[in-house]
């Protein structure tokens, strides 16, 4: 089996230039990168474009890299948690592409599989429509949409192998596996590194013929956004 | 006049036994806790969960167990977990029976806009888009009338549309409706203390009231 694991984020992230591309897989702070994330906002790379379905918040997720001005465009779905987001938005210092939140998994699915465009319903007859093609498949209208790849993707695992088999946890699997798919280089950071063999490849929610590089990530924050309990 | 509450209690009794329901945020999500315990139904979360289960006591907290809201919850057993494409791709292939949303506005045509307000910082559809372009059967809880007593329920929708002619049934602080498209808005229940005349004046869309309309009782 190939071995794909660096030493650490900083590593993983080594070659990612200005103006990159990049996917953050996520939902919410659930399941986000937050290694890359750290070691994106240390390296002072400008100009990315990233696409992810949230924008994290103020002072966590992408929200750092947002504050530090180390984003161009931001392509997602939802991102209504984030004050400095909004400030950069209104002052045109970044731009924004809102995309239906099934319509962007599967953009990204499909540039992972090799499907350059495909049909959904969603957003049809809405602003959302402008500029698409429609078409009418046994009566109902569907808009043509575009795959979606990236230069580089990052996505954040329960557990890894050193080859880059990955399995998810929870709610936390979201965007990511379609993330790990579509990225030219993907980089796996994981809760738990673990050697040839321990995962059982029955359970294996990510191949890691999608992955390139991987490493143990370490002081996961994990940090809820609405805390919410049973009294 | 129903509260949020009464809203959401009246909702629940649009529920049957096996239904997939996804429930969207805000007064669709107080719904689940008005569902009888008699009926087996699952609800989805479109981040990647059927199956949701109660809010979590504090040591049940897990940071990887969150709804569409980004709230903490637990799973009910015999629940599944699976990615955002796989969970789209079970709202977009209809496989989920019931959903339940918010909504600012609603047309006699059954249009619905619930996702941005002109001049207003534009958060996103998140997944309000997909979910109205291929649900089975929508039901739109909202408020009748704005804060300034503005009609909700119009001839056709000023904001910016999330989906056309979707929504199939209102529930609001003054009435149960159902949206008959081509016909109108068909007024099925009244709101405790709420007269036919009421609503009348709350409805701008064309309102169809035929026979004897019962209040809502709890």
């Amino acid at each position: 089996m190939i071995n794909k694991v660096v030493a650490n984020a900083d590593d993983a992230v080594r070659d990612i230039p200005d103006n990159a591309i990049l996917m953050l897989g996520g939902f919410g702070l659930s399941g986000i990168p937050e290694n890359c994330i750290s070691a994106l906002l240390k390296k002072g790379i400008k100009g990315l474009t990233c696409i992810s379905n949230n924008a994290g918040v103020d002072d966590f997720g992408i929200g750092l890299l947002l504050k530090s001005r180390q984003v161009k465009k931001m392509i997602s779905s939802y991102v209504g948690e984030n004050a400095e987001f909004e400030r950069q938005l209104l002052s045109g210092e970044l731009e924004v592409e809102l995309i239906p939140q099934g319509t962007l998994a599967e953009r990204c699915r499909a540039g992972g599989a090799g499907i350059p465009a495909f049909f959904t319903p969603a957003g049809y007859g809405t602003e959302v429509a402008e500029g698409k093609e429609v078409r009418e498949f046994d009566g109902k209208k569907y808009l043509m949409e575009r795959w979606l790849k990236a230069d580089f993707s990052f996505v954040k695992a329960w557990k890894g192998d050193t080859s880059g088999n990955l399995i998810y946890r929870g709610t936390a699997r979201n965007f990511n596996p379609m993330m790990a798919a579509a990225g030219n280089i993907t980089i796996a950071e994981v809760e738990e590194l673990v050697p040839l063999g321990e995962l059982d490849p029955n359970h294996i929610h990510t191949p890691g013929i999608y992955v390139q590089r991987i490493f143990q990530g370490k002081n996961y924050e994990k940090r809820i956004e609405q805390k919410t309990i049973t009294i | 006049m129903l509260d949020k509450i009464g809203i959401a209690k009246r909702i629940a009794r649009e529920v049957r036994d096996g239904m997939y329901i996804n429930l969207g945020i805000g007064i669709p999500t107080l719904v689940a806790n008005y569902i009888p315990k008699r009926l087996n139904v699952v609800l989805q979360s479109e981040n990647g969960l059927l199956g949701i289960g109660p809010f979590p006591t504090e040591d049940q907290v897990d940071p990887d167990l969150i709804n569409a809201g980004k709230q903490t919850i637990t799973m009910m057993p015999g629940s599944s977990l699976f990615s955002s494409a796989e969970s789209f791709g079970m709202i977009r292939g209809g496989h989920v029976d019931l959903t339940i949303l918010g909504a600012m506005e609603v047309s006699e045509e059954g249009d619905i806009a619930n996702w941005k307000v002109p001049g207003k910082m534009v958060k996103g559809m998140g997944g309000a888009m997909d979910l109205v372009a291929s649900a089975k059967h929508i039901i739109v809880a909202m408020q009748h009338c704005s804060k300034d007593g503005a009609s909700k329920l119009l001839k056709t929708c000023t904001l910016p549309i999330t989906g056309l002619k979707c929504v199939k049934k209102i529930v609001t602080d003054l009435a149960v409706l159902d949206v008959v498209p081509g016909v109108g808005f068909k007024l099925l229940e009244r709101a405790p203390g709420v007269s036919v005349e009421d609503i009348k004046k709350a409805t701008e869309g064309k309102l169809i009231v035929e026979g004897e309309i019962p209040e809502i009782k709890f």
